[in-house]
């Protein structure tokens, strides 16, 4: 089943730092909830494992996710698609845009995916709110990352 | 009758052990060793397999065995099969793909078997599941039918078009002729929706092999468990057929479900040989709703001529019948031989024509769920009558009334020879119990409340009873279906009767039972039923089609029958009279004329014991056989009046009313009966206002638990109205005509009728939800409270 979601957010950094954190896998590990691994395979690709938990259904997805699109520092395409065994399975991509903003940056998202098997026969209502937690979530710790405070500590 | 003989409301034999939990399901079952079987299943609704790697699953704690496709296919287990074959109408034969019971190299439905893991315990299996890696290239997938015969999307190979058949029945010329005669021609365009069976105890299997004897037993939730046998036997040769006994113990409700022989009774049966253990699998309640074989899911449009004065002259209807990824055991027979027959209903219709086509989908598998069939070519039937009546302005009741068949028996133009009924008796008594005439009444009071009140009807008719042998072979069935019975009287004159009919909640423990008491004279808990053991019974064709009574209990009857006759033998050398002279009433054997009699128990005794007849003159014992293939169906037919109430604010439909008047020939048990309607009506209005089954575009079941899927409450029913009429069935020793599936068949009419009669339009869709009726409901002109 299909699953989109689009919205902003303003972040505290100007775009170049801005940009620079969206490919620091370091950054993306310790923003993305549930993540346990995230990798660098090449380039523009990274192995990834990570938790995730739609209403009754929990599982540990695991993929490949690549960056496509390569707009630096004004965006890319965030893409991957991951395996999570009985649960099913989940692929997609976000398109991602930067723009400066007053303040710092204004990001700009659009997430377009497609999740399948367990996930969509028990969690398929729930998955729209938990796509959106999950994204909230990561902007927060993204944005704290990103944050004066956080760079000085 | 006797407190405990035909007509009487004797209370459910079988309730006690049911209502107390000491039922025995196939889950109760528990072998030594047994270990436990998960099926991995496809997350894609249509996937080529590239490669399936097990290795790490293999090596996983408790891990027995792990089994794909392949191993099936070398060990030359042949696929799953459709016991129906039906032909297009260019001749050709339809055109059915493969069906693995473990996928061969494509998925091609969400929850598609792709492997078996076999562990110590269900946990293990789980998990092991979890670590098989499958590569997968997705395919793009469909999922309506009218939308598979137009798409690129190929399932099947065999099967351009992803269509299986075009099939037609009926006089397309005879048709057109009536449609360029006529006064007005009604048109209308239904979906009927996609259900989940949903039966209380959910399928199950337990597969075990004996390397002593080389004997195979499975333990199967099935309706019909020689059926079973056969197909796995002869077609999927799991098992010699004299090697392999099923056992279908308790059963906790089918619908149709059950019939049917799937991948994974198959895989447990096979794999038991494999590990050298016994094999169980339970179906969780998300595998059911994913593989056990759905009903109904038909796109139709129909047009019904009609004169200046009201009366039918033709019908055409074209159906396109989603019949899912793969053709389960009687897949192709539902949307033709059980559907298209019955499209002259209780009328008098001179020219039916009807167009079926049957098409593969990326959806489960779709087969007959209660009804099966003849709910579909109800719906058709007695919607398009309902929107011809009001058309033409006439009265919904006295429509039907000018068009019903008045003498039997009756020809219809698609098949069916009706042989008794009387319709008017039926619709009279329901406008009664309705109390019809003051509906205008109840609809202004509701007006004033800013409630939308309707009222609809549906004349229903099923052919059940099924089937004669001869007849259903000539349209295509694989097997007959008669029905065979055993009645043993043992020497202390209690009886034991072994039927080819299954119980799943029918209560034939009770039923059969009641027959034998009055025939015989026997008390009734004196009498035990035995049925779901191939070991046991003889064989059976088992239930399903309302067919245990008509042509279970006739199996029974013909038996009873050939055991008087064995008795009066008996007693007629005890009596020392001719044979002639015995007369058998009341439960006594008597010479004619006389006071000299010998009860029925002294007669089984004596029968065994042989101690007054020698052994050249007469067989010592007392047990008959007898096999019953029906003369013709049976046709009950009745009349089921919904009166709702809408809500427009909230879209919520209100059923206030509902009246049944049913002739279903001679009852055996007026309770069961009774609850047959109640629970076939709670099915109907289920599919009517409730449960839907819906895959996204993508082909994932997006209804897949009750947290999406809804079924009928208590408190979504009103409490029914349900009278009988009676005209039994001539075909039949008993005249009995079946009850099982009527509510189920006459309430989706019925209620849809009701509530498009409160909108004023005709467009709700089914199932009516809230949602919808509310949509529905911004299109209707509010009542005026003066109305």
């Amino acid at each position: 089943m299909a699953m989109t979601m689009q919205g902003e957010v303003l972040l505290p950094a100007g775009r170049d730092r801005v940009w620079a954190a969206l490919n620091d896998p370091e950054v993306l590990k310790s923003c993305i909830p549930g993540v346990q691994e995230l990798e660098k395979t090449g380039d523009t690709e990274f192995r990834a494992t990570a938790k995730v938990a739609v209403g009754p259904v929990k599982a540990s997805f695991k993929g490949v996710v690549t960056l496509s699109d390569l707009d630096p520092p004004n965006g890319y395409t965030i893409s991957g698609e991951g395996q999570g065994g009985v649960a099913g399975f989940a692929k997609g991509g976000a398109k991602v845009r930067l723009e400066d903003a007053e303040g710092g940056t204004r990001l700009a998202y659009d997430v377009n995916a497609q999740v399948g098997g367990k996930i969509a026969q028990l969690g398929g209502r729930l998955i729209n709110g938990v796509a959106k937690k999950y994204a909230d979530e990561f902007f927060a710790n993204f944005a704290k990352s990103l944050s004066p405070a956080e760079n000085a500590a | 009758m006797t407190a405990t003989g035909i007509g009487a409301p004797v209370r459910r034999k079988e309730d006690q052990r049911f209502v107390t939990g000491q039922g025995r399901y196939v889950d109760d079952f528990n072998r030594p060793g047994q270990a436990h079987a998960c099926f991995l299943r496809s997350p894609h609704a249509h996937a080529n397999i590239r490669s399936i790697n097990a290795t790490a699953a293999k090596a996983m704690p408790g891990v027995v065995g792990i089994f794909t496709g392949e191993d099936l296919a070398a060990d030359k287990i042949g696929g799953l099969i459709c016991g129906w074959m039906i032909h297009s109408k260019d001749g050709t034969p339809m055109k059915a793909g493969p069906h693995p019971a473990l996928a061969q190299g494509k998925v091609r439905y969400v929850g598609d078997h792709v492997a078996v893991v076999i562990a110590e315990t269900l946990a293990q299996a789980k998990d092991a599941a979890e670590a098989i890696e499958v590569d997968y290239e997705v395919l793009p997938a469909v999922v309506e039918g009218p939308e598979a015969q137009k798409t690129s999307v190929q399932i099947h190979d065999v099967a351009p078009d992803n269509t299986v058949f075009r099939w037609h029945l009926g006089d397309k010329a005879a048709v057109d002729q009536a449609f360029a005669k006529a006064a007005r021609v009604t048109t209308i365009d239904l979906v009927n929706n996609r259900l989940v069976p949903n039966p209380m105890e959910p399928r199950a299997a337990l597969g075990e092999y004996d390397p002593g004897t080389d004997n195979y037993t499975l333990y199967t939730t099935s309706q019909n468990p020689h059926v079973a046998r056969l197909v796995l036997s002869a077609f999927i040769g799991v098992a010699p057929e004299h090697k392999l006994r099923v056992i279908a113990p308790d059963v906790g409700g089918g619908f149709g479900s059950k019939i049917f022989i799937y991948a994974e009774e198959t895989v447990c049966v096979w794999a038991a040989k494999k590990v050298k253990r016994p094999v169980k699998w339970t179906s969780d309640r998300t595998e059911a709703f994913l593989a056990d074989a759905h009903g109904r899911d038909h796109v139709t449009h129909a047009e019904m001529a009609t004169d200046e004065d009201g009366r039918i002259l033709g019908l055409r209807v074209q159906t396109v019948a989603n019949l899912g990824a793969y053709l389960s055991t009687f897949a192709s027979s539902v949307p033709t031989y059980l559907y298209a027959p019955l499209l002259s209903g209780q009328y008098d219709i001179p020219a039916i024509y009807c167009e079926v086509d049957g098409v593969y989908t990326n959806t489960a598998p779709v087969d007959a769920y209660r009804g099966a069939g003849r709910p579909e070519a109800t719906f058709v039937l007695e919607r398009i009558v309902e929107k011809a009546a009001r058309e033409a302005g006439m009265d919904p009741a006295k429509f039907r009334k000018r068009n019903y068949i008045k003498k039997f028996p009756h020809q219809t133009p698609v098949i069916m020879t009706y042989d008794a009924g009387d319709y008017h008796a039926s619709m009279n008594k329901a406008l009664e119990a309705a109390d019809y005439k003051n509906f205008g009444k109840r609809r202004r009071e509701s007006a004033r409340r800013g409630k939308l009140r309707g009222i609809g009807f549906s004349s229903y008719i099923e052919a059940c009873g099924i089937a004669p042998s001869q007849a259903v072979g000539s349209l295509g069935a694989g097997v007959g279906l008669w029905e065979s019975a055993e009645v043993r009287v043992n020497p202390t004159g209690s009886v034991e009767v072994l039927t080819g009919s299954h119980s799943h909640g029918q209560g034939h423990e009770t039923t059969f039972a009641q027959l034998v008491s009055d025939r015989l004279g026997v008390p009734i808990e004196n009498v035990s039923i035995v049925h779901g053991d191939t070991d046991k019974v003889q064989f059976g064709m088992g239930t399903y089609g309302s067919r245990s009574g008509a042509v279970g209990m006739s199996a029974i009857a013909k038996a009873i029958d050939k055991v008087i006759a064995k008795g009066k033998k008996v007693a007629a050398h005890v009596l020392e009279a001719s044979e002639g002279d015995i007369e058998f009433k009341d439960g006594k054997f008597t010479v004619a004329g006389t006071d000299k009699s010998l009860d029925f128990a002294s007669t089984a005794l004596q029968a065994y014991i042989a101690h007054k007849f020698s052994g050249q003159e007469l067989e010592p014992g007392l047990k008959e056989g007898a096999f019953y293939d029906p003369t013709n169906f049976t046709f009950p037919a009745g009349v089921h009046i919904c009166e709702v109430e809408v809500d427009p604010d909230t879209g919520v439909t209100k059923i206030e009313r509902w009246t049944a008047v049913d002739d279903f020939g001679i009852i055996i048990n007026p309770m069961i009966v009774e609850g047959q309607v109640h629970g076939g009506i709670a099915q109907g209005v289920g599919q009517a206002l409730l449960e839907g089954t819906v895959y996204d575009k993508s082909g994932q079941l997006v209804t897949a638990s009750y947290m999406d899927y809804t079924m009928p409450r208590a408190n979504d029913l009103p409490s029914f109205q349900v009278g009988m009429t009676v005209t039994p069935c001539p075909s039949n020793p008993l005249g009995i005509k079946g009850c099982g599936e009527a509510g189920a068949i006459a309430a989706p009419a019925a209620v849809i009728n009701a509530i498009t009669d409160a909108l004023g339009h005709e467009d709700v869709v089914m199932p009516a939800t809230p949602q919808n009726v509310w949509r529905a409901a911004q299109r209707s002109r509010m009542p005026m409270a003066a109305e």
